[in-house]
């Protein structure tokens, strides 16, 4: 059990080493934050490999608290599903360490850096390990501590600190929801253990229903919709979305660990770990699926249209945990599962690349001053390409495997899902042409760089492009862990890795001719998208502008994210927070809590007023005072006795 | 024989002439009088009981008060000099430093 209670503490102990004496070890501090990730990367093999051979754990450490029949222990569950999210998080995070040291050079924060990296893979590891919903949570709420801190990294800068508290208040909202959702399961089951709840769903707690607004709710379907509203916030979905890009103000290294690869997967996974129970409400998972599918491309379009290079991907992020939700919500938990495993790699490896491209440029985000870099920075240019390719979903790719899972069990999951399966063609098109917009802006046509920064450009040094290398790798093969039955049969690795944790929801036979045709017609789509952006970008570099002025207000709704942020300014800044503000203010605290104050204050001073006339200073009056008092004490002794 | 009686009235009506002199009087002077005299009911009154009672102890104690009390005059006027050079006035209506 120690073996696996390390995973979480070498992480926290580095955190400690760097938090506690950073300012003594300065850069050093970045050899026990990688120091403390690798050792937990290779202990996560070490479990996966247990996992693998038929070892499922899932023991309690020591009892945290016991409150009447609430009990909460610190326990940790390895099954599969926590087995490849330990893999996924640990590699992910030894990578980007590795990253951040050439990354985050000279940086005066840079010790601090690696503390909050180290707290937040600390976190996301319990995050995954908890056997029960508290100690869940914990590493739910720790990990979205430590993206606050890490997105307001540079605290100095407005836009920055503003960006981490926007992503901590949207964020609240949906742990309203996951809280709340967790209250009800406890109420429903008496229980928040995993392993507890899920073997009580079969009894008749789980057909309890609830009248809401006039309608008959099972309580399956209620729990299941609030702990979606904390997938919600935390993964980043419609309408809770508006978050994420903005959190690109953090540090490159911050978005690629924390804002795609793994904490924003977090929703995903909590989703996936409570399978049994959506499972059990058919209109919950509709709404998962729904939800994900508009998300897919309602955030594609915005994609389309940005000039920041983090801002796009970050788009893109959004998007693609919409299609982890799709295939969650279709029932097909394990290609969601795939899609985040596949997407933790390519797109940490797309911003740590665009990162590297920053990097070169001198701090340069805007892609309409890059252009013409695919010379100078080679391996970048490199491992940025077979980002891209990955993500359009092109084969033979990582992208291509996952996405089609998840569109082929969208097709085969009835009229909505058909739908849904159109949205996600839809959605890989815009993907494919947003992905290579941004290279064909970014590396190819001519330089549109400042002439200042021009003579600058330089190659990443290794101990940042040995990590892009090695991601790139996996982004091309780790697709082939999870072959579909219509290319090579029973080669499905990851699926039948993963089948014992997720309840199976039947659609239909396996049709191998309709989803090879399917997959064919899906490259075709992101090859169509990709020949767009060639034509638009590269031939007829004009021509996007023409576009842009002949369909202005198209062009500036998508510049301007649909002005979602606005109204929310509007509904929920101005109108609820300022006005309840201003009412608290004027109300509750200078009439209410003033006036007390003051009120006590000024009826002492009154009181005492009046009292200190007797003081009047002659000792006289005082004695006679005192005589009279000698004198009343006297005659009550004579009285009483 | 005189009885006990009188030596306790003479003695009572000595220290309220005393109490009223020291609350009622302006002059510090006469204040100090007054406590002389309230001082002094009390010897009066310790020497009646002391022969009342066949008992030295309470007219050796007398000798005692008024040897104190001598000292206490001293040191009283010598402040009420002092008193009179400061401030230009023995008149005790005129000090209340004290007032809230």
């Amino acid at each position: 059990m120690l073996k696996y209670a390390l995973i979480p503490l070498l992480p926290f102990a580095g955190f400690l080493i760097a938090g506690l004496f950073g300012k003594y070890l300065k850069e050093r501090a970045a050899y026990a934050a990688v120091a403390g990730v690798a050792g937990s990367f290779i202990l996560s093999v070490s479990a996966f490999i247990d996992v693998l051979g038929g070892t499922i754990i899932d023991e309690n450490l020591y009892s945290w608290f016991a409150i009447g029949n609430l009990t909460v222990n610190v326990g940790f569950q390895i099954d599969q599903l926590t087995a490849v999210m330990l893999l996924v998080v640990t590699t992910l995070s030894t990578l980007i360490h590795i990253y951040s040291v050439g990354y985050m050079h000279g940086d005066k924060g840079y010790a601090r850096f690696f503390a909050y990296l180290e707290l937040f893979t600390f976190f996301m590891l319990v995050l995954v390990m908890a056997n029960n919903f508290v100690l869940m949570f914990v590493g739910w709420e720790g990990v979205g501590l430590c993206s606050y801190l890490l997105i307001g990294f540079w605290y100095e800068k407005k836009s920055a600190s503003d960006a981490g508290i926007k992503a901590f208040v949207v964020n609240r909202v949906g742990d309203f929801g996951f809280l709340l959702g967790m209250f009800l399961i406890f109420l429903t089951f008496g229980t928040l253990d995993f392993t507890d709840v899920f073997a009580a769903l079969s009894g008749p707690a789980a057909a309890q229903s609830y009248m809401l607004l006039g309608a008959e709710i099972g309580v399956m379907t209620l729990i299941s919709l609030l702990l979606f509203v904390g997938a919600m916030g935390k993964s980043a979905q419609l309408p809770l979305y508006v978050w994420l890009p903005d959190a690109m103000e953090g540090p490159t290294p911050v978005s690629a660990l924390i804002h795609a690869a793994t904490m924003v997967t977090a929703g995903v996974f909590m989703v996936a770990r409570c399978a049994p129970i959506f499972s059990l409400s058919p209109t919950a998972m509709t709404t998962v699926a729904i939800v994900g599918g508009l998300t897919a491309v309602f955030a594609a379009t915005i994609g389309l249209v940005q000039n920041d290079i983090k801002r796009v991907i970050a788009y893109s992020t959004i998007s693609q945990l919409g299609y982890m939700f799709l295939g969650l919500g279709v029932g097909a938990f394990a290609a969601g599962i795939f899609h985040l495993t596949t997407h933790a790699f390519f797109k940490g490896l797309l911003f740590l690349a665009s990162g590297s491209v920053i990097h070169a440029l001198s701090g340069e985000q805007d892609m309409q001053k890059m252009g013409g870099l695919k010379r100078k920075i080679k391996v970048t240019h490199g491992v940025f390409l077979v980002g891209s390719l990955a993500l359009a979903g092109i084969f033979p790719f990582a992208g291509f495997f996952s996405k089609d899972e998840i569109l082929w069990s969208a097709h085969n999951a009835g009229e909505v899902g058909r739908v849904l399966w159109m949205l996600g063609v839809f959605g890989a098109f815009l993907t494919a042409f947003y992905s290579f917009r941004l290279i064909y802006l970014t590396f190819y046509g001519k330089s549109r760089i400042d002439h200042e920064v021009e003579h600058h450009v330089h190659e990443s040094p290794k101990v940042m492009t040995i990590p892009l290398v090695i991601l790139a790798f996996f982004a091309i093969t780790i697709g082939w862990i999870g072959m579909p039955g219509a290319i090579i049969p029973h080669a499905n690795l990851f699926g039948d890795f993963l089948a014992p944790v997720f309840p199976v929801l039947e659609h239909g036979v396996a049709n191998h001719g309709l989803e090879r045709w399917l997959m064919v017609f899906s490259v075709m789509v992101a090859l169509a998208g990709i020949r767009l952006a060639y034509s638009l970008y590269v031939k007829n570099t004009s021509m996007p502008d023409r576009l842009a002025r002949s369909f202005k207000g198209t062009y500036n709704l998508l510049l301007n994210k649909y002005k979602v942020d606005e109204v929310y300014n509007f509904i929920f800044v101005d109108g609820l927070v300022h006005r309840l503000a201003r009412f608290l203010y004027n109300i509750t605290d200078v009439k209410i809590i003033d006036g007390a104050v003051n009120g006590i204050a000024g009826m002492i001073r009154r009181t005492s007023e009046g009292s200190r006339k007797v003081q009047t200073g002659f000792v006289q009056e005082y004695a006679f005072v005192m005589g009279l008092g000698l004198v009343v004490l006297m005659g009550l002794y004579y009285v009483l006795k | 024989m005189v009885p006990l009686y009188w030596y306790v009235l003479l003695s009572a009506a000595l220290f309220t002439i005393g109490v009223v002199g020291v609350l009622s009087r302006r002059n510090v002077f006469i204040v100090l009088m007054s406590i002389e005299l309230m001082l002094n009911a009390a010897n009066i009154n310790m020497v009646a009981f002391s022969h009342y009672l066949q008992n030295l102890t309470g007219q050796i104690f007398v000798i005692f008060i008024i040897t104190v009390a001598a000292a206490e005059a001293a040191v009283a006027l010598a402040i009420i000099i002092l008193l009179a050079r400061n401030r230009g006035s023995v008149h005790v209506d005129e000090f209340n430093l004290m007032k809230g």
